[in-house]
């Protein structure tokens, strides 16, 4: 996963409240083998509304979302992660997050950052014509009109993201115990710790 | 006397802890993971990506088994015959190149020993006592069957402990259920497990491992007792156990992927130790009395929904609280039966006999014993024998009977999950009723507006017979 220190660019200034992962990725896209390649279908249903921010192109190619409450609740697909990720999405700023999508969004290296609503509004202002910037180590969000917002994130996933750790790639920092189990295991449960030849 | 009495579960748990977190949660080692061709690809794309390599392809086995049509996969050449559903073949054919771009033994479509991934690892020795075991499907509580931790992960999970061979976990809460005295002649351990969730609810294992204990599973068959853990997850729980004795180790010796020699000594020293201690407390014990289990059918869209066969469907007024009713309501609209109608009334057209509860060898067994000499009744359209893996098919055959289902008028097919769940070709057609040998009885999940009743071999080789739920104890 890659490294997060700040997130600059334009943002989709899309605004919507209760976006369901069913809205941002429809199942007819699950029958895949990727997590590539969900981008085309993501927010599908969206993009034939007239005037809707994902076919302008002042928006093409934003690195921010910017949603209303609840964003990503109903079904658990880990999809919708992936659909935002594969358009270039790689940060969401929201009131709130359902906790399902929150944890995909963490697992996958999707900043989710929770602004009230007065923020979201000044934000979705903004974005009609300028940048935004989130700077994750200081956890601010700031625009080009000295527009400071800071928010709160929990220290473990800030880490991670702050150093590109996945949950695979924490779980292989611990390399050392993994194998010193491994070394252990194999005199004590040697039946166990014998693999088979592929 | 330990100081410190342990349940089989706390045993199995404390060998595999390779650390303990602050926040409660353990690195938890695992020694054997299956792998299937449905919830695998992304799993695999992700370590492509990051570059990752399998940590322990040695201890990963592949089959594929859930898309895999069940019908000839040779023509009269020996060619693979191509597979229609283009989104199926495109994941087999994943699998297929996943499992040696990784290093990881692959056992194919056309190999003799390929099946479902559940009766494929007891199978072939790779699921043992003792063993942490996971796969990327619910039912994977089956191989509790042989005293292992074993438990269903999603893709995100599969992709964890293919990288680092470990799963970050809280330990579970011990539940017990203890049957006490003997079962009826006649009675499965199909009958029992469906009886069981009928009893403790499908959110009754919530956050529990189960032990099943009692004179009951000690005198049950191998076979039997995965049949009883497979159903685990369906009453909730993370897992299912049946402590390992002289029964799983005369089932184990032998078999191509198990220990051999000085290993396997040291293999049975050890699971002789793993039994719940005396004076271990469980967190819950539920008891059920054997002498109380008939021969149970499901009437209803959840598999807590079952009655004995001479029952009646009950009405929805009967439940006690009032979510329950009106479940029950939408259960008895969606399955088109009459609060008080009986259950040996109820007519079927569709027999599966097949998937990883009850398609082993006993299982097709005790299937035969009922068809010997009977004919499928007219009624009945479309009845199938699922073999759960190319072995059984092989052994099947050998007893001669593959030829009772053939002369009964049942369809012998090749391995694999088949109809127990709508993906592949094999599906119940909407509105029709199927009595059936698998897990689960959901809305849809034997196909679109399929209608399935639940039940053991026997029980659906007597459904094949009479064209309605009957009890099978008046065939015999």
């Amino acid at each position: 996963m890659k490294a997060i220190k700040e997130i600059s660019g334009k943002a989709y200034p899309f605004g919507r409240k209760n976006v369901d992962t069913d809205v941002v990725i429809p199942a007819h896209w699950l029958k895949t083998i990727s997590r590539e390649g969900l981008g085309k279908g993501c927010f599908e249903t969206v993009r034939k509304e007239p005037g809707n921010v994902f076919e302008d192109e002042a928006y093409k190619g934003s690195p921010i979302l910017i949603a209303g409450d609840n964003f990503g609740c109903g079904s658990s697909r880990e999809h919708a992660a992936w659909a935002l990720l594969d358009m270039g999405i790689t940060a969401v700023i929201a009131p709130s997050y359902s906790d399902i999508f929150s944890g995909n969004a963490f697992k996958n290296g999707i900043l989710a950052v929770a602004l009230p609503q007065d923020a979201i509004d000044r934000l979705m202002e903004v974005a009609k014509t300028d940048p935004i910037t989130i700077d994750l180590e200081h956890q601010t969000v700031t625009t080009p009109f000295q527009d400071r917002f800071t928010f709160e994130i929990d220290p473990f996933r800030k880490h991670c993201l702050l150093n590109g750790l996945d949950e695979v790639g924490l779980t292989m920092a611990r390399n050392t115990a993994i194998s010193s189990y491994e070394d252990k295991a194999r005199d004590a449960l040697p039946f166990l710790a014998k693999g088979i030849a592929a | 006397m330990t100081a410190n009495p342990r349940t089989l579960y706390e045993k199995i748990w404390d060998a595999h802890v390779v650390e303990r977190q602050d926040d409660g949660t353990s690195l938890i080692y695992i020694d054997r993971h299956l792998v299937h061709e449905v919830t695998s690809p992304q799993a695999f794309e992700a370590l492509r990506v990051a570059g990752r390599k399998v940590r322990r392809p040695d201890l990963t086995l592949a089959v594929p088994d859930h898309n895999l049509p069940t019908t000839a996969r040779l023509d009269s050449a020996g060619k693979r015959l191509p597979i229609a559903d283009a989104e199926s073949a495109q994941q087999l054919a994943a699998l297929e190149a996943n499992a040696p771009a990784f290093g990881i033994r692959y056992i194919g479509a056309t190999d003799r020993e390929q099946g479902i991934v559940h009766v494929v690892g007891p199978e072939q020795g790779f699921s043992l006592p003792g063993a942490t075991i996971v796969c990327g499907d619910s039912h994977t509580s089956c191989h509790g069957g042989l005293g292992a931790l074993a438990f269903g992960i999603g893709t995100s999970e599969v992709e964890h402990v293919l990288a680092t061979q470990t799963l970050l976990l809280t330990q579970s809460k011990t539940m017990e259920v203890r049957v006490e005295g003997d079962l009826g002649v006649g009675i499965t351990p199909k009958d029992l497990v469906l009886h069981i969730i009928g009893v403790i609810g499908t959110a009754g294992g919530t956050g529990h491992v189960i032990e099943f204990r009692g004179k009951v599973f000690e005198e049950m068959s191998i076979e039997g007792r995965l049949t009883v853990c497979n159903m685990s997850i369906e009453g909730g729980a993370r897992a299912g156990l049946v402590a390992p004795d002289d029964k799983t180790i005369a089932y184990l010796k032998g078999r191509p992927l198990a220990p051999k020699g000085d290993d396997w000594d040291k293999a049975v020293a050890w699971w002789k130790s793993l039994a719940t201690d005396p004076g271990a407390k469980f967190d819950k014990s539920v008891v059920i009395q054997a002498a109380d289990v008939q021969p149970t059918v499901t009437w209803g869209t959840s598999p807590e929904d079952t009655v004995a066969i001479g029952g009646v469907v009950p009405a929805p007024e009967s439940f006690a609280d009032a979510s329950k009713q009106d479940a029950a309501r939408k259960s008895l609209d969606y399955m088109g039966l009459e609060p008080g109608q009986r259950m040996d009334e109820v007519e079927v057209q569709n027999v599966f006999i097949g998937s990883c509860t009850n398609s082993r060898i006993e299982d097709l067994r005790a299937a035969a014993a009922v068809l010997k000499g009977r004919k499928k009744a007219a009624g009945v359209k479309w009845a199938i024998v699922v073999p759960g893996s190319g072995l059984v098919k092989a052994q099947a055959e050998a007893e001669g009977l593959d030829k009772v289902f053939i002369e009964a008028g049942l369809e012998w097919r090749e391995p694999g999950c088949s109809a127990c769940l709508g993906m592949n070709p094999d599906k119940v057609p909407a509105g029709e009723r199927c009595a059936s040998t698998s897990n689960r009885n959901f809305v849809g999940r034997q196909g679109p507006g399929a209608r399935t009743h639940l039940v053991s071999p026997a029980m659906a080789a007597a459904a094949a017979v009479t064209g309605k739920l009957t009890d099978v104890r008046t065939l015999v």
